[in-house]
């Protein structure tokens, strides 16, 4: 169970990003991938979400490929990705951006979504901002408030992007617990990050990007 | 004050024109906008072509022109070509030269918005039209509706155009009125009511504008 991911490739043009990655997540644990800027690590969690095709590979998740996923609808139940600047929708208040997709999907009825959100905004300590818009929070509010967004679809995998690189060292610890929170909840997990600091103290595994391939680290 | 007996009867029948020329076109332009605008978003490249000609043509050519084509030109064309009514023409040509500036707004208005906002639609599983109205159309509005309240007051103006077709709007019916009674009085009296048309339409575009402002 959790992620597995066998021999993708990713190339832009004549750019190769990586070349036949294969890594494993199982469900409960936490993967950090380092590397320097421009490796392709922001290109890897875009490929896991599919916003960018892979040329070749498969990826499995509690063993269904997504990369035959027959409906495209169901992609974030399966994983879900909080992006470096979070991409919250700025019209709606927090509460409804995360209502906003189980209410569509209509995975629940429309009261086990609200309250599923309270709960989880009250998990995450932002449940007096649910009526706010995101232009109203912080930095580190927004984290969270994206955070949410992707958990009210009980994705199998979260995938993070630099989440502590706006963010000072208290509000960083803050967001290492909630991760290692979701991850003993049963969540697979993968951060990327460039803060060593904190892939130390949260993963259990780091894999480090170089020249298209995955090294592991002591 | 004869002059007025028969100036604000005429002007009234005037205004009933000008009225429903300019509140049919918004009407019927906007939604046609959102939809050629996707149109010509799409990646297959004979529809992204023929939207392109459209716009290029509607946007190109004076509006008095392509109503006179529609009214007199259209029925000579052969195999499709059909004689429109005066009415008909004039809607005709509204609606098409209208849906081609609101267009250009509109993509420009969905280009503003940040990519990752599409992004998050995607990796939630929201459907592509879903998303669109739901996500994106809110916030282009909120952007665009300064420039479409540019174009909105032109649309005003613009009517005055039918007298092409010999249909009597306010300023034909000025016009009448001035002929009649050898006088400038009427024009004044209309540009008056022009100017009370784009008062109304500015203080609704703005009560409208300041709806969007709760959030940044
Ligand atoms: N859409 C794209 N088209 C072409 N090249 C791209 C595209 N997206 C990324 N790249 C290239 O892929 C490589 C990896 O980029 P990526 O953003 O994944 O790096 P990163 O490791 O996340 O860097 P950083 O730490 O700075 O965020 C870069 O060389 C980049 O120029
Ligand atoms: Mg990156």
């Amino acid at each position: 169970m959790g992620l597995v991911v066998e021999n993708i490739s990713k190339s832009f043009g004549k750019i190769k990003v990586f070349d036949h990655l294969s890594f494993e997540v199982d469900a409960g644990s936490i993967l950090c991938v380092e590397g320097k800027s421009g490796e392709g690590k922001t290109t890897l969690l875009r490929c896991l979400n599919k916003l960018e095709q892979v040329d070749e590979g498969s990826i499995f998740i509690d063993g269904e490929n997504i990369l035959q996923l027959k409906d495209a609808r169901k992609i974030g139940s399966k994983i879900g990705l909080v992006f470096q600047n979070y991409n919250l929708f700025p019209h709606l208040t927090v509460m409804e951006n995360l209502t906003i997709t189980p209410n569509y999907l209509k995975i629940m009825n429309k009261e086990d979504v609200n309250l599923k959100a309270k709960k989880i905004l009250k998990s995450l300590e932002i449940e007096d901002k649910e009526n706010m818009y995101p232009y109203q929070l912080s930095g580190g509010q927004k984290q969270r408030v994206a955070i949410a967004r992707a958990c009210m679809l009980n994705p199998a995998v979260l995938c993070f992007d630099e989440p502590t690189s706006a963010l000072d060292e208290d509000t960083s610890q803050k967001i290492s617990s909630i991760i290692k929170n979701l991850a003993n909840q049963g969540m697979a997990i993968i951060v990327v990050t460039h803060d060593i600091k904190f892939s130390r103290d949260i993963s259990d595994l780091i894999l480090k990007l170089e020249d298209g391939k995955l090294n592991r680290m002591q | 004050m004869k002059i007025f007996e028969m100036l604000i009867p005429m002007t009234w029948e005037g205004l009933k024109v000008t009225m429903s020329v300019f509140a049919i076109t918004l009407i019927v332009s906007l939604p046609l906008a959102i939809f050629v605008a996707l149109l010509k978003g799409s990646k297959n490249k004979y529809i992204y072509k023929f939207t392109s000609a459209y716009i290029y043509v509607m946007r190109g050519t004076p509006l008095l022109l392509q109503l006179m084509f529609i009214f007199f030109g259209f029925h000579y064309i052969p195999v499709i070509g059909y004689a429109f009514t005066r009415y008909q023409a004039i809607y005709i040509a509204f609606i098409l030269n209208y849906t081609a500036y609101f267009t250009e707004i509109i993509r420009g208005g969905i280009n503003t918005i940040d990519i990752g906002q599409f992004e998050a639609t995607k990796v939630l599983g929201m459907s592509k039209s879903f998303a669109f109205t739901r996500i994106i159309l809110p916030q282009v509005m909120k952007n665009i509706i300064p420039s479409l309240g540019n174009e909105i007051i032109t649309l005003v103006k613009d009517t005055s155009l039918v007298y092409i077709l010999g249909v009597t709007d306010i300023l034909k019916a000025a016009k009448s009125v001035s002929n009649t009674y050898s006088t400038f009085t009427p024009y004044i009296f209309v540009a008056f009511v022009y100017l009370g048309i784009i008062a109304i339409m500015t203080n609704i575009l703005s009560s409208i504008e300041s709806k969007f402002d709760y959030y940044r």
